[in-house]
């Protein structure tokens, strides 16, 4: 068992990059909310209700895009839902985001064993094949590890870029900064703040949904209850660590599938010498790990958590 | 329109408001009963008699109360100081792991034994909790992530005690730990029910646990902290202090649902022995406003809604997940309805 040779096997890095796929989107989606200034800890629960949602619209005869669209716009009715709480009527951002991840991972258990009673074995759809693009998947190393992926790994890195640019380089970017930093100032300049905030936290949780959704379209091909599995938990924590840039965060989340893709590779060589457990413990005992080093400097946005109504301070 | 603050805060409006947001979570609830064929009258009488219509069906809904009224009274000790406990799951799991390990291997007498379970457990898990309150408040690491991160690695903990270490060698291959001695099983209180001691317990710890923050200078230190932590620290109050207290305590309480359901129900260690008590007594706690008399009721309505939506879903054609659907629809119009009795909506 030598960790070294494992560097050395594309297989490795193919695992690393489809692992990240949906901690790069669920991060992407919670680093615009909280960039805005809301925390949104439905997160899980979006989670579960887009892999369950756009995996149903597949099973029952949708297209898999169709499945995509489908969850980003269940992401987007809890994202209204949590904007109507926290950002309209100012409620605790804690628990009403407690409140839809119960609400999201209840309601798609719910759901599909409503509409699947007699499911014993889980039914399994046709998901995402790979990609085989003329010439960028023939590429050595990088043509496979990015490339040869399904098409959705691709729309993550594509949004990494993609929110980084509106982030940074565009007024509505500017904007969406600025109401989570400064909503008064914001407010000066006669902008909505409670209208960006609205549109930060659905853009986000349509993310989120489409990460859920590319467990059960891309990664796998069927769904059970429980399937997210804390992997929303995991997005806030990588959050912190990224400092709310989104390269880090991209960063991030390649580092932490690298660590799971190693932790289960050595797990299947060392056997029962150590307890299995103990590895599947890992992945969340790195997350607060990073967040401990992480969180001494970390500049969290200055309004995050605070409510903002119109004449009030 | 406009959100102002209203200049007074009345019982009667808060009553009903509450009120409204049961009625709201109920009919989101008759619309999924709708959806299933039946209708949701007759849903809701098979409900209502699944958790209340016979002695043995009030004594499961009182014995599913028991854990919840812990937990909940953990939640909203936490909350009280805006210390954001979700760590309730893993806290559970860890009194339940301290009872397992005190309790199999003991010649301890009933009066000394119980006790010193509780006791120890309740320990074990404030200071579990101990661990991501310190993070906050020495390295500013958010407690919510911790604490929710660390309940999978409980779980995973107690994973491998049952399947391994502690797997008991007469369970027929089940992995589940060995039971503990006679002596630490909670006396039933009804015969033939599975109603337990514990359920009383959880009601005195809610009267011990209302007093102390009505009644006591740390209790109102937990509340001012929770309040306004600047203006606590500029009256002296040693704040850091305060949050690891209100930590120990509601650590505390978490654990001891896990020791009341595992020597009151079940008697061994499993991996299901909570259904999510944990994450429900959150909802307990703010169905209750984080009043520690109000997680009484709030939970003995919890507690009615899963008793008798497993009895529905029995006789109707009806996932029990509607349970859960219900409570989580519950929490949020509860923290909608709570926003209204102390603030309106003007129009201009």
């Amino acid at each position: 068992m030598d960790i070294l040779q494992l560097f050395l096997e594309t297989g490795f890095w193919v695992a690393m990059v489809r692992m990240a796929t949906p901690l790069i989107f669920g991060t992407l989606g919670e680093l615009i909310c909280e960039r805005a200034g809301v925390v949104n800890l439905g997160i899980e629960g979006i989670m579960a209700a887009g892999c369950m949602g756009g995996w149903m619209w597949v099973f029952l005869g949708g297209s898999l895009w169709g499945g995509i669209v489908f969850a980003a716009c269940i992401g987007i009715a809890f994202g209204m839902l949590h904007s109507l709480f926290a950002v309209y009527l100012g409620l605790s951002q804690h628990v009403s985001g407690l409140g839809l991840t119960m609400l999201g991972s209840s309601l798609s258990a719910f759901v599909f064993r409503m509409l699947l009673p007699k499911a014993t074995t889980p039914p399994k759809i046709v998901p995402f094949a790979p990609l085989d693009l003329p010439v960028l998947s023939h590429i050595p190393f990088l043509g496979e590890v990015v490339f040869s992926q399904t098409a959705l790994t691709l729309l993550a890195f594509a949004m990494v870029i993609i929110v980084a640019y509106i982030l940074f380089k565009t007024p509505l970017g500017l904007a969406l900064r600025m109401v989570g930093e400064n909503p008064m100032a914001v407010e000066a300049q006669g902008l909505s703040v409670l209208g960006l905030r609205t549109a930060a936290v659905c853009a986000g949780s349509a993310m989120m949904a489409v990460g859920g959704a590319f467990l059960t379209l891309s990664a796998f091909d069927a769904y059970y209850i429980g399937m997210v599995n804390g992997r929303g938990w995991i997005c806030i924590a990588l959050v912190v660590f990224s400092s709310w840039k989104p390269y880090k965060a991209l960063l991030g989340c390649l580092l932490f599938a690298a660590f799971d893709a190693v932790q289960m590779r050595v797990q299947q060589q060392a056997g029962m010498a150590i307890p299995y457990q103990l590895y599947l413990a890992l992945p969340y005992i790195f997350s607060i790990i990073a967040l401990i080093i992480m969180s001494r400097k970390a500049a969290y946005p200055k309004a995050l958590l605070i409510p903002f109504r119109k004449g009030e301070r | 329109m406009r959100i102002e603050p209203r200049e007074n805060q009345s019982l009667g409006r808060l009553i009903l408001a509450l009120f409204l947001a049961v009625a709201a979570a109920l009919s989101v609830c008759s619309l999924l009963i709708l959806w299933s064929g039946a209708s949701p009258v007759q849903g809701w009488l098979l409900m209502v008699k699944g958790a209340l219509g016979s002695k043995f069906a009030i004594s499961e809904t009182l014995t599913r109360a028991t854990p919840l009224i812990f937990t909940g009274l953990a939640a909203a000790v936490a909350f009280k100081a805006k210390l954001w406990n979700i760590g309730g799951e893993g806290q559970f799991y860890l009194g339940a792991c301290m009872a397992i390990l005190l309790g199999t291997d003991t010649g301890l007498s009933a009066w000394a034994l119980i006790p010193w379970l509780f006791v120890a457990g309740a320990l074990a898990g404030g200071l579990f909790l101990l661990v991501p309150t310190l993070l906050k408040t020495h390295m500013n690491v958010d407690e919510v992530v911790t604490t929710l991160l660390l309940n999978f690695v409980v779980l995973l903990f107690v994973n491998w005690l049952v399947f391994g270490p502690w797997k008991d060698p007469m369970s027929m291959g089940w992995p589940q730990s060995a039971p503990v001695v006679d002596a630490a099983a909670l006396p039933v209180l009804l015969a033939k029910t599975r109603l337990h001691l514990g359920f009383v317990l959880g009601v005195g710890a809610a009267v011990l646990v209302w007093l102390f923050m009505e009644r006591t200078v740390w209790g109102f230190e937990i509340r001012a902290v929770g309040h306004n932590p600047n203006a606590s620290r500029f009256a002296g109050m040693p704040v850091n202090a305060v949050i690891v207290r209100t930590a120990l305590i509601s650590g505390g309480l978490a654990a001891m649902a896990g020791v009341s359901e595992l020597l009151g129900v079940k008697g061994y260690l499993t991996t299901d022995l909570s259904p999510g008590f944990g994450y429900t007594g959150i909802v307990v706690a703010m169905l209750a406003a984080l009043h520690p008399l109000g997680v009484v009721a709030s939970a003995l309505f919890v507690a009615m809604i899963y008793i008798g939506a497993d009895s529905m879903s029995r006789a109707i054609n009806i996932s029990n997940y509607i349970a859960d659907v219900t409570t989580a629809v519950s929490l949020l119009a509860v923290l909608c309805a709570l926003f209204f009795t102390k603030y309106r909506i003007r129009r201009g």
